[in-house]
């Protein structure tokens, strides 16, 4: 790379309307290079949209993009070369084994790894000769990411790279992902799983209706929402029910809310806010039935921008 | 491993070597992918064969059918024996009547006072008025009669004028336009279903070599499909090759290259396997009835016949026919290469335009 620009990746007021769904709204984004930036939000926030625009497989009704110095009106050519791209739900042929699909990925690139180079990378050496229709979720969410990789990429793209693996695969796909982002190239990342986010995304871009609702590294949104703890429980019964009014005036409680039958509580400092709570729950006599506390995460700053869950649907 | 150094290091140039072309790839997956499909295999190579193999054996030659007929007085069978197309039973009249009720024989010979004779036999029936004719000359004669013209018989039973000579170019046209258009159908709304199509255009593949793979994979087929039906008819069959084979294959290819483009058209915009099919069928059915492939099109009224010619189907199977069975040189075939070149044309360049690539 020659004198990379501080952005990889800029988009300004984009936007893209399906008959009379809106589905980009007036999007700004500015991904620096080598970092890995992730794009957060629930179903039909946009991302996947917002992501086909930058691909360039989507054309925006209006707005601006800028892709390593380059625009997908002039230099797509020589911009598909440098892309690594992986889909939501693509399906490669069945019959194929997995280095024949490798290979003709490859063919597509002018340079960059050899076949059996990228297979091992993502460690499916053993499976070189197998059909893609005998590989399980997560060797086919590796071969998908090997066809990603094998143009050497400097920008690659994952839509929903571990969405329905189970944990040992998506692990396994984290330390792929990890190790690519080691080597300084930049990745743009959807996904809606929190821990997926927070553990390997630089900066975060919360996205609801079209539109980026937060953006910040992690810890910056968590700590945006002022508050360090959540606590869930369940007290009362149907004969004794809780009153939540005076939870609202405890010590280092911020807010209260009623989520499915239980309350949750977003507090500054659990050491004082739970022995309120306790306090306050013998005085009306609703034994406790359920307790739990976590640190806040990007799900409760999702919950507190939007009032919605993230994963609701 | 992905070390940046390491990887750049190990950045090289694509192999020189032709397999390593995308379009070479392309073409490489495209057939792979039907090798290891066996229905497919089935429905291009066997399927026609059998079909070849049962109508060459239903509708072969058999010698002229001898017919059953009987008579009631030995003098009478003695007379109607002489002709040999006749087999002739004597039989008490009670019998006689019955068996030509229930149709087992065509005719029923008595004698008539005065030396005549009386047929008894149903005009409306081809075989009735046959045993009529040949039952009648076999007693003139026996008479004494003396035909004053004297007739020979010569019999058409040489190769190219058989059924099964008309019916293998019509299943070689009816095969090629079968398997130009569900192989492109299938394969191209089946990949544009399962996001490969867009998965492949998000990489820096030239769309034409994507659309040329299926063209290409397409001929490799063809050497295979036209020479196992060919082969077939030739060998167990003899049904002639009279044309030169350079215009044969010429004509083979001409015809799958304007039903692979028909196939594309068909498939342009489909994003559901349903929808694919209802439209193949709707477009290759009308073709199976109208265009000669198992009676000939002449039998449709003169004023669909401006039509049946401009299908692709009858020009294919017209020109193989011409070539197979009159020997007729590609300028004969003119017309024929004129409608499949405008099909092709004019489908390619509509499917361009109108095709979905994702």
């Amino acid at each position: 790379m020659t004198a990379a620009p501080e952005f990889a990746l800029q988009v300004r007021n984009l936007r893209k309307a399906y008959k009379d769904v809106l589905a980009v709204d007036g999007l700004d984004l500015a991904i620096r290079a080598g970092e890995c930036f992730g794009l957060l939000g629930p179903n039909g926030a946009g991302k996947t949209t917002t992501m086909e625009i930058c691909e360039g497989l989507t054309d925006a009704d209006s707005g601006s993009l800028e892709m390593l110095g380059m625009s997908w009106d002039s230099d797509a050519a020589n911009l598909r070369q440098r892309l690594g791209i992986q889909l939501q739900d693509t399906q490669l042929a069945d019959k194929l084994t997995v280095l024949e699909t490798v290979r003709l990925f490859r063919s597509f690139f002018r340079a960059g790894p050899t076949p059996a180079e990228v297979i091992a990378l993502v460690q499916l050496e053993e499976k070189g000769n197998a059909r893609i229709g005998n590989l399980s979720g997560g060797q086919k969410q590796r071969l998908a990411m090997a066809c990603a990789l094998v143009g050497d990429p400097d920008f690659l793209f994952l839509d929903e790279p571990t969405t329905g693996l189970d944990p040992q695969a998506r692990r396994q796909l984290w330390d792929l992902i990890e190790r690519f982002k080691a080597s300084g190239r930049t990745i743009l990342l959807t996904t809606h799983y929190m821990d997926e986010a927070e553990r390997l995304c630089d900066r975060i871009a919360i996205m609801d209706h079209g539109k980026v609702i937060a953006l910040g590294t992690p810890r910056e949104l968590i700590a945006s929402i002022g508050v360090e703890h959540v606590v869930e429980f369940s007290a009362g019964s149907s004969t004794a029910p809780l009153d939540i009014e005076p939870l609202h005036r405890l010590d280092g409680v911020r807010d209260v809310r009623r989520e499915n039958g239980s309350v949750e509580m977003l507090v500054t400092e659990l050491h004082r806010a739970v022995p309120a709570l306790l306090d306050e729950l013998s005085r009306q006599g609703a034994p406790l039935t359920e307790l739990r506390t976590h640190s806040a995460s990007l799900e409760d700053v999702f919950v507190t921008l939007t009032g919605r869950h993230l994963r609701d649907e | 491993m992905l070390d940046p150094g390491a990887t750049r290091a190990s950045r090289q140039s694509p192999s020189a070597a032709w397999t390593s072309h995308p379009l070479a790839q392309l073409t490489l997956v495209r057939f792979l992918g039907f090798l290891r499909e066996p229905e497919a295999m089935f429905w291009v190579f066997v399927f026609p064969i059998l079909l070849a193999a049962g109508l060459g054996i239903a509708f072969r030659n058999r010698p002229a059918d001898v017919l059953r007929i009987t008579a009631v007085s030995p003098q009478l069978a003695q007379a109607l024996r002489q002709e040999k197309l006749l087999d002739v039973a004597e039989m008490p009249a009670a019998a006689a009547e019955e068996a030509l009720r229930n149709g087992k024989v065509a005719l029923l010979a008595v004698p008539a006072p005065g030396g005549g004779v009386v047929y008894r036999y149903d005009d409306t029936n081809p075989e009735g008025r046959a045993a009529r004719m040949l039952a009648d000359r076999a007693i003139q004669r026996g008479a004494g009669r003396i035909d004053p013209v004297s007739v020979t018989d010569r019999f058409l039973r040489e190769p190219g004028s058989r059924y099964i000579d008309f019916l293998i170019p019509g299943l070689l046209g009816m095969n090629l336009m079968g398997s130009a258009i569900w192989g492109m159908g299938f394969a191209i709304v089946d990949s544009r279903r399962k996001n490969l199509m867009k998965r492949l255009v998000a990489t820096p593949m030239p769309r034409h070599y994507y659309l040329l793979s299926f063209l290409l994979s397409r001929l490799l087929m063809l050497v295979v499909e036209v020479g196992v039906l060919l082969t077939f008819g030739a060998l167990a069959f003899g049904v002639p090759l009279r044309g030169s084979l350079a215009d044969l294959a010429l004509l083979s290819v001409l015809g799958s290259l304007s039903f692979s483009a028909l196939g594309l058209l068909i498939a342009s915009r489909a994003r559901t396997i349903e929808a694919a099919s209802g439209l193949m069928n709707a477009v290759m059915m009308p073709m199976w009835i109208l265009s000669g492939v198992f009676f000939s099109s002449q039998r449709f009224p003169a004023f669909a016949q401006p039509i049946i010619k401009a299908l692709p189907l009858t020009a294919a199977i017209d020109a193989l026919r011409m070539n197979m069975l009159q020997g007729a040189g590609m300028a004969q075939l003119m017309p024929q290469i004129g409608v499949l070149a405008a099909w092709l044309i004019v489908c390619f360049s509509l499917a361009l335009k109108l095709f979905r690539w994702r």
